[in-house]
């Protein structure tokens, strides 16, 4: 495995050049429709839902800044912006996920050993070690030291929850990053190129079925999680991104065909994702996991599209096109 | 800078987020913030939470059996937050508690404001802890003094009782309405009114 590159000059590959071009303009046109709608909005509601989405344009421009200047440090910059981002989506899971006194233990561990190990096996591109950490190492540690912490109440219940929180928020979100080990010969975009088109798809999906459930969306798909999940958002978010991602099949590894697949399953995955998120929160009575991203909650409501989207993604890569 | 460090670093690590339910109006009028105690961290987060003006003339009151044990404790209990130092609870006789009233008194003067947790110790579990009659002796000892209660929640999850090393949870520091010592109210009446002023910040 050839080490990360560890310059820290700022550089994009041509392909990596014009899908940032692409997305650039996509957000100035977010902008523009923005500022129109913001000037037709007239009744209250239409007024705050409009509100929310300039919020959220808003909020999209820094992260977008963020994630290009993370890509352009060509790897590195990849694995700290995702490694915080792990570090704080933690943070707001265990918040709201009930604990007892005695799991102060396992709870320094998750954030203080776990998590940075995970992040350094990727630094490091050490695969083997990567892959099972958190599902082999956490899983048999964990619930004996939480046995020796003496508290037997619900004790399946909180062991199970320090551990879906590990898996969540540092393990499948680090296979974001990881995309950088997996090196497809012939590919000119280089070792970002497939994190740049996993996180692409993944995002423009939820903004997409966003935009349709807000101008279309009328049959919820399961009321109970989320009434802002409806089909008529989830068929054409999907529609319109597999579409976008089989066009941008250049920019990738695959043919189109394969990309529209890749696409498809990154969208199916980010609404399972979505979806799973949800129902946590409703379950603890909350509508956003946190506060830090204006407009669009914590950062585990933005990240929830990738939990499941990554792992499937980098496993079907690794499977099919890495020698 | 190395007080203004510090109140950043406890937000930080409490990933604090601060609610004023009612304005600090003005900031630098002399109060008691009152919180209920669940953590090491809770008196420098509610200082760290105030605005500047109200911070620098406010000082916490600190019990000397913790703070003034261990020389980097005592450097920070007397330098960076000026603590008022007193005996208490179960250590202090009766005479000392008066005198533990006339002391932070003394300290307050005119101007300064004061930070306490009236349940006088760290609660274990996180439940609100029957509040001891400091406030209510310091109130009768200066009349019409305005009196703000602080929630701090999930403070006890991050360092709670018995633990050295904090976990990053999320907090949340909740400024209520001010309060103040009706005349003639008694003291039962009074702490009891105090504690549910605070406990009522707890639901929202």
């Amino acid at each position: 495995m050839p080490p990360l590159p560890t310059s820290m000059t700022l550089q994009l590959n041509p392909i990596l050049a014009r899908l940032m071009l692409g997305v650039v303009a996509l957000l100035v046109l977010g902008t523009i429709v923005g500022a129109v709608l913001a000037t037709r909005a007239t009744s209250k509601p239409a007024r705050a839902t409009v509100a929310n989405l300039n919020a959220r344009i808003r909020a999209w421009w820094v992260m977008v800044a963020v994630f290009a200047v993370a890509v352009a440090t060509g790897g590195v910059g990849s694995i700290v912006l995702f490694a915080a981002m792990s570090f704080l989506a933690l943070r707001e899971f265990m918040t709201l996920t009930p604990t007892s006194r005695a799991d102060h233990g396992v709870l320094f561990w998750a954030f203080f050993i776990f998590a940075p190990i995970q992040y350094v096996l990727v630094w490091m591109q050490w695969y083997g070690l990567f892959a099972i950490l958190i599902p082999v190492y956490a899983f048999v540690t964990i619930p004996g030291r939480m046995a020796l912490a003496g508290d037997t109440t619900r004790f399946l219940e909180r062991t199970a929850t320090v551990q879906w929180g590990l898996l969540a928020c540092v393990y499948c979100v680090s296979y974001a990053p990881a995309l950088l080990m997996l090196v497809v010969p012939g590919y000119a975009g280089g070792r970002t190129g497939l994190l740049f088109y996993l996180v692409l798809i993944a995002q423009l999906n939820d903004v997409l079925q966003y935009t349709f459930g807000k101008l279309l969306g009328k049959r919820p798909i399961a009321p109970t999680v989320s009434p802002n999940k409806t089909w008529e958002g989830f068929i054409g978010g999907t529609v319109t991104t597999v579409v976008i991602g089989t066009a941008l099949w250049w920019a990738t590894p695959f043919p189109p065909l394969v990309a529209a697949a890749m696409s498809l399953v990154i969208t199916i995955m980010g609404f399972a994702g979505g979806l799973t998120m949800s129902a946590i929160k409703r379950d603890r009575g909350v509508k956003d996991y946190g506060t830090l991203i204006e407009g669009h909650g914590g950062v585990l409501d933005r990240v929830d599209s990738l939990l499941f989207a990554a792992p499937v993604y980098f496993h079907l890569i690794r499977f099919f096109y890495v020698p | 800078m190395i007080e203004r460090a510090l109140a950043r670093l406890a937000r930080i690590i409490a990933g604090a987020s601060v609610r004023f339910t009612v304005p600090l109006d003005p900031p630098e009028r002399q109060r008691v913030y009152f919180g209920n105690h669940t953590s090491h961290l809770d008196f420098v987060l509610i200082w760290s939470a105030l605005p500047a003006e109200a911070r620098a003339r406010t000082r916490p009151v600190a019990g000397a059996d913790y703070w003034m044990r261990g020389r980097v404790r005592r450097y920070l209990a007397t330098h960076v937050f000026h603590a008022v130092v007193i005996e208490r609870g179960a250590h202090a006789a009766p005479a000392t508690a008066r005198h533990s009233v006339e002391t932070i008194a003394a300290a307050m003067g005119d101007d300064a404001s004061i930070i306490v947790f009236p349940e006088g110790t760290r609660s274990p579990d996180g439940s609100l802890l029957p509040f001891r009659s400091g406030l209510y002796h310091l109130c009768q000892r200066k009349p019409g003094l305005e009196l703000i209660p602080v929630y701090l929640d999930n403070l006890a999850r991050i360092l709670p009782k018995g633990e050295v090393l904090p976990v990053p949870l999320l907090s949340r520091v909740t400024f209520g309405a001010p309060q103040r010592m009706e005349t003639d109210e008694g003291k039962r009446e009074f702490l009891t009114r105090m504690r549910d002023a605070l406990a009522t910040l707890r639901e929202g």
